[in-house]
């Protein structure tokens, strides 16, 4: 209670008082604390993790140093074990007893759902990086959640638009027998026939699954030039493995519709030369993403993925809108990440909608052979770059309550 | 006033306190997972059938509970009975194919089973799938009570799990649980006596079932989502580690078992990737140090020191 009539008050101070704007900085309990709630120990914790907590490290630090802000910041972390039911828990904890301000990362959709509505609940906010999901920003949307790096509709939606242009026309399916790999399909099938491809056909693989010849079988079989793989984490992997032994690349090209540098790392050039695959980020993509990834690099001795790189430029941005707002109350700080523009290594003229999409240019990426690949991690032709309104969901569409139609 | 009437005072004193102590929240996971290690510890404890489907019950009846309270609009008890009475049928099915075969196999049908329970879980339309079920409404306890509020909330899990731990302190005590204990130690003889075995074992699996999923439904309710998370077979795995470290076949000693484990998760989140290495290792240490489990071995203790409580 203390903490609303204390925002409100700053808030107010604001409204009336332009011209004391940058006056003191009021922030609750002293700091600004924000939480990392990732998956350190399991499958995600190569593209998200470790290196998450180190880019809201870094974020912070840069912060500190460019902007000299007046108050106080700081950075915990945790690991949410992939589990809904521990990152609600630890979510909670976090506001109730730590005094976090907001929580960023949650990779793995349904502990990035579950955190959401315990912060909108408490008026503190969330910063979606890792997980994909459209729900975040449509029939689960709130007003203090930022969906900041990929969706799964921006990936496969902008992949399948590009391939189709560059003239993959017929496609084929190799899809996870659950609602996201169902959704996967459907999103990208859409884009694949508006765009003036044809889809030949489709086959779904249980969820998880190891042996994938019989699926990669009638895929060759269709002779379709693309073979979609709407799959995610080790289906995918192994998708691609077995393309490679069964030889049905390079003759069809696979599409990896959500794939991430750290994917392609484990699997090698060898498996993934010539494959289409959209990302956020790529750090070699100019000099400010080199410079910022390099030191990234010194830290972590891993290039950083999208999700990294974006949950950097979430964090600085949160951290602007708070000095900007001249309070960490959340609903001031959101209307100041809205009207700000994102500009950084990471995104340019980035916007913040209603329904909490973080609007932003995203690429076409094909991996090199390894003939071309020069260097380390340097792994990307950046073939296209998709303007952020073509890649996500236009707002007109936007299942979220929050826009007004 | 022997052992078990001081244990009984103590839970509760500790149940009273503890939401001034530890983040209450926390304790309420707690006391689920507690109810549920309970409950499956009345099967391999006290029956010596080690079920390894028992995240079915669990993962069910909080899909049910969720779907009755969001789907249907109904209060929080009936949400609750409505999940327990689903993972009693489920577990009726379950039981009445497993307890057919004994040992490994009775355990691989029961995982098969509960894959079974996880493929539906991940398909149907209504759990939600990868997305878990979320948002799911606490409500007005009895129409009066607003359980949104965590206090209120914390003592209504304390008396659900004081209900299902009675529950099951009754059913050990009873001349059921003595014929249980009987089919533990030599099914033949209890055969040979005129017992109807299949029965007794299935009645058993049906109340682990039903309290299980009681514990699965109190869980959705403190966290207002249900997951793929409880019907995995880790979690089936989970609560057998539970029961082991706490001791098995002692009627404490799951809740012990379940608060290590639960902390562990809970406290052990900050330290990152080293959770699971920990686990691992005070498992490993607890098999081969402590065969009897915390409970067991401290009540080892007291019975060698001659102290007669």
């Amino acid at each position: 209670m203390k903490r609303k009539i204390l925002g409100s008050a700053v808030a107010a101070a604001v409204a009336f008082a332009p011209a004391f704007t940058q006056a003191a900085t009021t922030v609750s309990d002293g700091a600004v604390k924000l939480g990392v709630l990732t998956d350190m120990s399991g499958t995600y914790s190569d593209l998200a993790g470790p290196g998450t907590v180190e880019a809201t490290k870094m974020a912070v630090e840069d912060f500190i140093a460019k902007e000299k802000p007046d108050f106080k910041i700081e950075v915990i972390s945790a690991d949410h074990q992939n589990k809904a039911d521990i990152s609600a828990n630890k979510a909670r904890e976090w506001f109730d007893t730590q005094k976090v301000d907001t929580i960023v990362d949650l990779v793995t959709t349904s502990t990035a759902l579950a955190v959401m509505k315990v912060a909108n609940e408490k008026n503190r906010i969330s910063l979606v990086s890792g997980a994909g999901s459209t729900p975040i920003t449509n029939e689960q949307c709130n007003d203090t959640t930022v969906h900041w790096t990929y969706d799964t509709y921006s990936l496969p939606v902008g992949t399948a638009k590009a391939v189709v242009k560059q003239g993959g026309k017929n496609w084929y399916f190799i899809t996870a027998d659950y609602a996201f790999g169902h959704s996967l399909e459907k999103n990208t099938s859409e884009v694949v026939t508006k765009s003036g491809g044809k889809v030949l056909g489709s086959v779904r693989h249980p969820f998880p699954g190891s042996d994938f010849s019989s699926f990669l079988l009638s895929a060759q079989a269709s002779g379709a030039q693309v073979i979609g793989l709407a799959n995610a984490g080790a289906d995918t992997i192994n998708s691609i493995k077995q393309a490679k032994e069964f030889g049905i690349t390079p003759k069809q090209s696979l599409a990896g519709l959500l794939m991430f540098i750290s994917d392609v790392h484990s699997l090698g050039l060898e498996a993934t030369a010539g494959m289409y695959l959209t990302t956020g980020f790529y750090w070699d993509y100019n000099d400010e993403t080199r410079t910022w990834s390099k030191r990234y690099f010194e830290k972590m001795k891993r290039m950083p993925t999208m999700v990294q790189a974006g949950n950097y430029s979430s964090v600085y941005h949160y951290l602007k809108a708070v000095k900007a707002a001249g309070t960490d109350e959340a609903k001031a700080v959101m209307a100041k990440m809205r009207e700000m523009p994102v500009n950084d290594f990471f995104a340019k003229n980035g916007k913040v909608r209603a329904d909490g999409r973080m609007v932003h240019d995203m690429y076409l990426a094909q991996v090199k052979k390894p003939s071309e690949s020069k260097y380390p991690w340097d792994y990307y032709h950046i073939r296209e770059v998709i303007k952020g309104e073509d890649a996500f969901i236009p707002l007109a569409e936007s299942k979220c309550p929050l826009v007004k139609k | 006033m022997n052992g078990k009437h001081i244990g009984w005072i103590v839970l509760l004193l500790i149940g009273l306190v503890a939401p001034f102590v530890v983040y209450p929240v926390l304790v309420m996971k707690i006391l689920c997972f507690a109810l549920f290690a309970c409950a499956f510890n009345l099967l391999l404890g006290y029956t010596g059938l080690l079920s390894f489907g028992h995240a079915a019950f669990l993962g069910s009846a909080g899909y049910i509970c969720g779907y009755a309270m969001q789907g249907l609009g109904l209060s929080p008890e009936l949400g609750l009975l409505a999940g327990s009475a689903g993972a009693a049928v489920l577990g009726f099915i379950f039981g009445s194919l497993a307890i057919r075969r004994a040992g490994i196999y009775f355990a691989m049908i029961t995982l098969a089973l509960a894959q079974l329970v996880f493929f539906l879980a991940l398909q149907f339309p209504f759990t939600g799938g990868e997305d878990g079920m979320q948002g799911i409404p606490r409500g007005r306890l009895f129409g009066l009570i607003d359980l949104a509020d965590t206090m209120n909330m914390y003592f209504f899990v304390l008396a659900v799990f004081l209900f299902g731990f009675w529950v099951i302190d009754r059913a050990i005590d009873s001349p059921f649980g003595q014929v249980l204990k009987a089919i533990r130690e030599n099914e033949p003889r209890a055969i040979s006596l005129g017992y109807d075995v299949d029965r007794y074992k299935l009645l058993a699996f049906v109340l682990s079932a039903a309290l299980a999923g009681l514990a699965g439904a109190t869980k959705t309710l403190v966290f207002q989502l249900a997951s793929l998370t409880d019907v995995h077979w880790h979690m089936s795995g989970e609560v057998v580690l539970m029961t082991l470290l706490g001791g098995v076949g002692t009627v404490f000693g799951p809740i012990v078992g379940a608060t290590i484990v639960v902390s562990l998760q809970n406290y052990g989140a900050e330290l990152g990737q080293w959770v699971t290495v920990l686990t691992g290792v005070i498992f490993v240490v607890c098999v081969l140090a402590f065969r009897r489990g915390v409970v067991g071995e401290v009540a080892l203790l007291i019975k060698r020191s001659g102290i007669r409580p």
